[in-house]
């Protein structure tokens, strides 16, 4: 049985399967089942059955945001699917993985979400700099017209669907799936009001979905082997398999597919190797940079949306970045900070002028020249740039690892008041 | 309605609007920057935070932004809360890091949004230590300062100039904190609507450049309601003045006319006030020697005139008063148009559709309205700007429409826009070239005239089959079919021509309009541009018979003997050769006038007359509706209001003028409606001119004389020359200035609105002059003469500009350096086979002018568009030309030319 879905056909050490190749693995059997007469309404069905919630970060659940799209003889004739592919959450490098080692198994993907809300055009809004998941999409993509798996009258459903990959020019902001939406248009890649959500006036104001790559790549195994073998993949409460990645200063940093629900420590210690020698865990970030900080008694936990959500923390990307006790948190969450701060598409007040304060003051910390008012105003930052604050999520993510870094390294903040300089660094 | 609760208390609001214009209209304060009244929300700026409540039991509350939350029955809302309040001082902390601490030295200073917001909110230290972000700024042309260090990224300048007037080069760039708003480069700005962004910009980085030049601040200039003299709109304006010139125009809200906005002609068109050359003094000619009278020499004079029969020529841009005056001095037949005969020709047809209950003349909030719009020859950018902005918001009902389908709140701007992209209501354009408004255009006609006319037969003919038929059926039998189908079934069409469109044009376009009401059995919207401020009201006053070239022909042939020239430059009505034929032999010209001019240049005697700002007066716009302008300012010199130089009592004051006009000009009865209602202002209480802050009453003049000055009083007017009065009286017709407590800037008209976007619950919005009679006119008879140009030759269509156009704005510095000197605009083809190129001069014709050679992509082939300017004789031009080009070096070419089709080779 496969218990490795998103991740089985994937071997970096040779170029990913070709169409062949991934039609001999099981690929493109749920183009067929589709053929052979399942109607959208049972697609979305299944999807919903399934459990998936969406892999890029927020975890809503896939089937219910495909339900809002119009459907039926009124709706709109002209609809999208858009992919997000512009994996930018600082230590996220989960959706490269998959685009590079199956490019196939994304489009199969996208096949079966545009068939449900029945989109005759798709987009591909990948990550500039992700050249060879570039080239390797866009030979997959010619060969999936070639095949006829693309184009007019798809096995001869009357199901057309064209591909446009499209590299963007780069900002994290284009993560945020309205912002992309403006981008993709050639607008300035600032979000919109929601709602009107994008189902409903997305791409060019048609009904539109985006999906990340990632939930894509979960909907082929859905379709060819059910969704009772989906719901057996799972250790947890949530169902499938996530891809899970480690960076930070551990023996073996990586990206591993794993049941969701196994242990922390489990994707800790047996994947990642734990940490190198002479360091000890000092806390991590459990799903790219704009999650709380977990500390060392959280290993525990298991990969689960509300398991972690009850921690006070969000599974997200499900890659965590690793803190040890040799680097500064200070200036691990400055980093952060000047990151979110740069990449302020500049909409709205608290996160374009609310960002470069934090940013500035992490800057004073870093040359000792941090105060006490310093730490009050980034203290009164994490509310001012919380959630409803915003126009978006991009301040209030970023006020994730502010604030539990002031939470659990406060001393470490306050020693670089007293100090007049960072210790870490001698 | 809803109810909603607001701090304990109940308030009916619309549950149509958001929070933020629910709370503003019941005059609550809630600080805010990127709403505008106007322009709907998009939630950037985050000031206008509130605390709302699940119900009754919930303490704790959420956040929300007003300006992003539907106003819902039941709803529990508190603005007072602290949590909303921290919230907002945070906000206004934010926006004030990098704002540069130049108050004392920046223009908007006093009047600045941002001030009063930052007031409300209550910061007033700044705890940010850090680096400050600094912007270059960028010269944007003679009208508009750049000072982008002030910018607190609000987003109103590109929505207004980019979203709302269709502008194309100024832009949001870059991101994060460094986002900058500006032009790609340096630039003059090309929008025609650019002086907008000075009261859009809730701060001082767009600045008015003109006022610049002699910057007063708010409080120390005086002010009243005034009208725009610059087109036939009657845009509502606050002039300011200080030291007796003129300073600046600004806006004044009137909801049914301008609204909120202006155009830059309006803008910055009014320096000829200041103009040097301003006649000051009457003076006499005699065999070549100039003397200077005294007034009462000068009252007798006039009366000598008018002993001597003399005829009198009334003017556009005069006020109805001052032509009432002339007409009563020389009798109702010797009272003669001042304007062009086919001009003349063509309002006299606009009067008869004023009177026709078939139509209905829109106001430009009605325009706003129209879901269908056929444009008919006339370039309303150029020649009613502020009109073509209306026209602009028409073609977004359509947005509105699917928005409403979608459920999505018409107040969400962005939302409204990204659903329908480039959806529009259909607007279509005919015309013999290309206009400014062809991108929002669903359909275009560039022709000539005779095709022109061709079309609208057809779509009279295809709406209603009583409607006269056409000799020749035209060939467009799509567009006929589309249009009359568009116009058909609309909800509220809408017709747009006006005088320049020539009178077949104009009465083509009257007739889809008679068409359409036959069917629909409903008044129809047609909006007949007239070309100057007054030029109705003159039609109105003028009788039929009395052209132009009747007047000319009577002093030509010594019937009429002398002739009063009510400000009026007769060469820019006639050709010279008519007009030097009248005048040469008239034995007594008396010309009043504000500036010199060719015909002052023959007067034997001059009278000095005061403009706009100057004096009271009643102007009549293209819809018939009268509305009154008070005197702002007073002048220093023997200037006196034309009227006055023309009534027999020297103290007559001007609304006992307005009132006799009222009771004795046909048409008129309902002028008298425009004066305030004196019965409001109790105790001899009159409405200051000056703000509570005016500075240097009492020192202004101290050089030349240390007692203090007595105010001035003006017997005339329920406005005083002072300080003293009462700032605004409720349900009076007249607002003298809007502030309110903790609203310095212009967004203090919330406060003076009965809602939002309402009417002002003091002021005029005007008052329709012309009745509709009782019985409907019928269709014109078709036209069936063409006029077959000769081989070689071209058509001559007028082009305008709305900078040098106008008579008197084109007298102003700033306006001038955005004018083009004349062109010719000819199809490539046409230039191609007339071997001319884009650039060159060419002789026009045998009239010896000559003009700059413009391509222009959209150009009806076989006609030539010709901009007369200064230095052409328009009145000179036959109907075909041929174009040679002249040997003369070309010069410095074209500059200051702004078209949509301008073609590439010229650049």
């Amino acid at each position: 049985m496969v218990t490795k879905p998103l991740t089985k056909n994937i071997d970096m050490s040779r170029p990913p399967l070709d169409m062949a190749g991934y039609e001999a693995a099981d690929g493109y059997q749920s183009l067929h089942a589709i053929a052979k007469g399942l109607a959208p309404a049972d697609v979305l069905q299944r999807v919903k059955d399934s459990g998936l919630k969406g892999r890029g970060g927020a975890g809503f659940p896939t089937g219910l945001k495909w339900s809002f799209v119009p459907m039926g003889p009124e709706a709109p004739k002209q609809k999208y699917l858009v992919v997000n592919a512009d994996e930018m959450e600082p230590g996220t490098f989960k959706d490269r993985l998959l685009m590079e080692g199956d490019p196939h198994l994304l489009i199969e993907g996208m096949l079966i979400a545009a068939y449900t809300i029945q989109a005759d055009k798709a987009y591909i809004f990948l990550r500039g700099e992700y050249i060879v998941a570039e080239r390797r999409l866009r030979k997959a993509i010619d060969e999936a017209y070639a095949r006829g798996y693309l184009g007019q009258n798809i096995l001869g459903m009357g199901f057309n669907l064209d591909i446009v990959l499209h590299t963007s020019a780069g900002r994290y902001i284009c993560g945020e799936e309205t912002a992309l939406l403006n981008a993709l248009e050639g607008k300035r890649a600032n979000p919109r009001a929601k709602p009107p959500f994008p189902q409903v006036s997305g791409l060019w104001g048609k009904p539109t979905i985006v999906n990340n790559v990632e939930t894509l790549c979960n909907l082929p195994g859905i379709l060819t082997y059910g969704v009772d073998w989906y719901h057996s993949l799972t250790k947890g409460t949530d169902h499938g398999t996530k891809l899970c990645g480690v960076s930070g200063k551990v023996k073996n940093p990586g990206c591993w597919e794993l049941p969701l629900g196994t242990p922390i420590r489990e994707l800790f210690e047996d994947y990642a190797g734990g940490m190198q020698d002479g360091l000890a865990l000092r806390g991590f970030l459990p799903g790219g940079g704009s999650t709380d900080f977990l500390l060392p008694e959280h290993l525990d936990l298991t990969l689960d949306y509300d398991v972690i959500g009850k921690a006070g923390s969000r599974l997200a990307t499900g890659t965590m970045i690793i803190l040890d006790d040799q680097t500064c948190p200070v200036g691990m969450v400055g980093n952060l900070m000047k990151f979110f701060a740069h990449e302020s598409c500049g909409f709205c007040t608290p996160c374009r002028d609310g960002l470069p304060w934090v940013d500035e003051i992490f800057n004073d910390f870093e040359n000792g020249r941090g105060t006490e008012k310093d730490l009050a105003i980034l203290h009164e930052h994490v509310d001012y740039l919380g959630p409803g604050r915003t126009f978006c999520a991009l301040a209030p993510g970023a006020t994730a690892p502010l604030g539990s870094g002031l939470r659990h390294f406060r001393e470490d903040f306050e020693r670089h008041i007293k100090d007049k300089k960072c210790s870490y660094r001698g | 309605m809803a109810k909603i609760v607001i701090d304990g208390e109940t308030y009916e609001v619309d549950p149509a609007n958001n929070l933020l214009q629910e709370c503003l209209s019941q005059g609550l304060d809630l600080p805010y920057f990127c709403w505008h009244p106007c322009m709907g929300s998009i939630g950037a700026c985050r000031q206008c935070a509130v605390k709302q409540y699940r119900n009754a039991e919930d303490e704790k509350g959420m956040l929300v932004m007003a300006c992003m939350t539907q106003a819902t029955d039941g709803m529990i809302i508190s603005i007072e809360d602290e949590q909303a309040k921290t919230m907002r001082a945070r906000v206004i902390e934010s926006l004030m890091i990098s704002h540069p601490h130049d108050c004392p030295v920046c223009e908007e200073g006093g009047e600045c949004h941002l001030q009063d917001m930052t007031l409300m909110s209550g910061h007033n230290y700044r705890r940010y230590d850090k680096k400050k972000v600094t912007h270059h700024n960028q010269y944007l042309g003679p009208f508009i300062n750049h000072e982008m260090n002030r910018c607190i990224t609000c987003y109103r300048c590109v929505r207004f100039y980019d979203d709302y007037a269709g502008g194309t080069d100024l832009a949001a760039q870059a991101s994060h904190h460094h986002t900058y708003f500006g032009r790609h480069e340096e630039g003059v700005l090309e929008s025609e609507f650019s002086g907008n962004l000075v009261e859009v910009c809730p701060t001082g980085v767009f600045t008015d450049k003109v006022f610049s030049e002699h910057y007063s601040r708010k409080w120390d200039l005086q002010t009243a309601p005034s009208i725009c003299v610059g087109c036939a709109v009657g845009c509502n304006t606050t002039p300011g003045e200080r030291y007796s010139s003129l300073r600046r125009i600004v806006n004044r809200y009137n909801s049914e006319v301008n609204g909120y906005f202006l155009c830059d002609r309006g803008r910055f068109g009014f320096e000829f006030v200041n103009s040097p050359e301003r006649l000051k003094t009457p003076q006499q000619t005699v065999n070549g020697a100039v003397t200077e009278l005294a007034t009462e020499a000068a009252r007798l004079l006039v009366h000598e005139y008018q002993k001597a029969g003399a005829i009198g020529i009334g003017s556009p841009r005069a006020s109805n008063e001052s032509n009432f005056a002339l007409r009563n001095l020389v009798g109702e037949a010797n009272f003669y148009a001042g304007v062009a005969d086919e001009e003349f020709e063509c309002l006299q047809v606009q009067m008869s559709l004023l009177q026709d209950p078939v139509f209905h003349a829109p106001s430009i909030r009605e325009i706003e309205q129209a879901d269908a719009v056929l444009i008919v020859n006339e370039d309303v950018t150029n020649t009613a700007p502020r009109i073509a902005l209306a026209l602009r918001q028409s073609v977004r009902n359509k947005a509105k429409q699917l928005a409403h389908d979608c459920k999505i709140p018409q107040w969400q701007d962005a939302a409204v826009r990204e659903l329908a992209q480039r959806e529009l209501s259909p607007l279509c354009l005919f015309g013999n070239y290309a206009t400014r408004l062809d991108d929002v255009a669903s359909d275009r006609l560039i022709a000539a005239n005779e095709e022109l006319i061709a079309v609208l037969a057809g779509v009279a003919r295809a709406i209603d089959t009583g409607a006269p038929t056409q000799a020749a059926p035209t060939s467009r039998s799509e567009l006929v079919q589309r249009v009359s189908a568009q116009l058909k079934d609309a909800r509220r069409p809408l017709i747009v021509t006006g005088s320049n469109a020539g009178v077949e044009v104009l009465r083509a376009a009257a007739n889809v309009a008679r068409a359409l009401h036959a069917v629909r059995k409903q008044a129809i919207d047609l909006c007949v541009l007239a070309p100057e401020v007054n030029s109705v009201g003159l039609a109105m006053m003028t009788p039929a018979g009395n052209g132009l070239c009747a007047a000319l022909q009577r002093l030509k042939a010594g019937v009429a003997t002398h002739a009063i020239v009510l400000e009026n430059d007769l060469y820019r009505r006639a050709s010279r050769t008519q007009v030097d034929a009248a005048l040469d032999k008239v034995s007594g010209l008396l010309v009043i006038d504000q500036l010199p001019t060719a015909t002052t240049a023959k007067a034997d005697v001059l009278l000095p007359a005061t403009s706009f700002s100057e004096h009271e007066a009643t102007y009549v716009n293209y819809e018939g509706r009268a509305q009154l302008s008070f005197q702002v300012h007073r002048s220093h010199s023997q200037a006196l209001p034309g009227w006055r130089w023309l009534v027999t009592e020297p103290d007559l004051a001007v609304n006992a003028l307005i009132q006799s006009c009222a009771e004795s000009a046909p048409g008129f009865a309902r002028l008298s409606e425009v004066l305030p209602d004196e019965s409001v202002f109790v105790a001899g209480m009159k409405v200051p001119r000056q703000s509570h802050r005016y500075s240097g009453r009492t020192a202004m003049k101290s050089n030349l004389d240390v007692n203090e000055p007595k105010q001035p009083v003006d017997t005339d007017s329920i406005l005083a020359f002072s300080m003293e009065g009462i700032p605004s009286q409720k349900n009076a017709s007249v607002l003298g200035a809007a502030w309110a407590p903790q609203w310095n800037s212009n967004q203090a008209i919330s406060k003076f609105q009965d809602e939002i976007n309402g009417e002002l619950k003091q002021g005029s919005v005007g008052t329709h002059l012309v009745q509709r009679s009782a019985s409907t006119g019928a269709y014109f008879p078709l036209v069936t003469k063409t006029s077959a140009s000769a081989a070689g030759t071209l058509r001559v269509a007028i082009a305008h500009q709305i900078f040098g156009s106008d008579e008197l704005s084109a007298r102003s510095p700033a306006i001038r350096q955005r004018m083009t000197p004349a062109y010719v605009g000819i199809a490539p083809s046409d230039a191609e086979a007339l071997g001319l190129h884009a650039g060159d001069r060419v002789y026009l014709g045998d009239t010896g002018a000559t003009a700059i050679v413009s391509l222009r992509r959209h150009m009806a082939t076989g006609t030539v568009a010709v901009y007369c300017g200064d230095e052409v004789d328009r009145h000179a031009l036959p109907t075909a030309l041929v174009l040679r080009k002249s040997d003369a070096a070309s010069g410095p070419g074209l500059s200051g030319l702004i078209v949509s089709d301008r073609y590439e080779e010229e650049l």
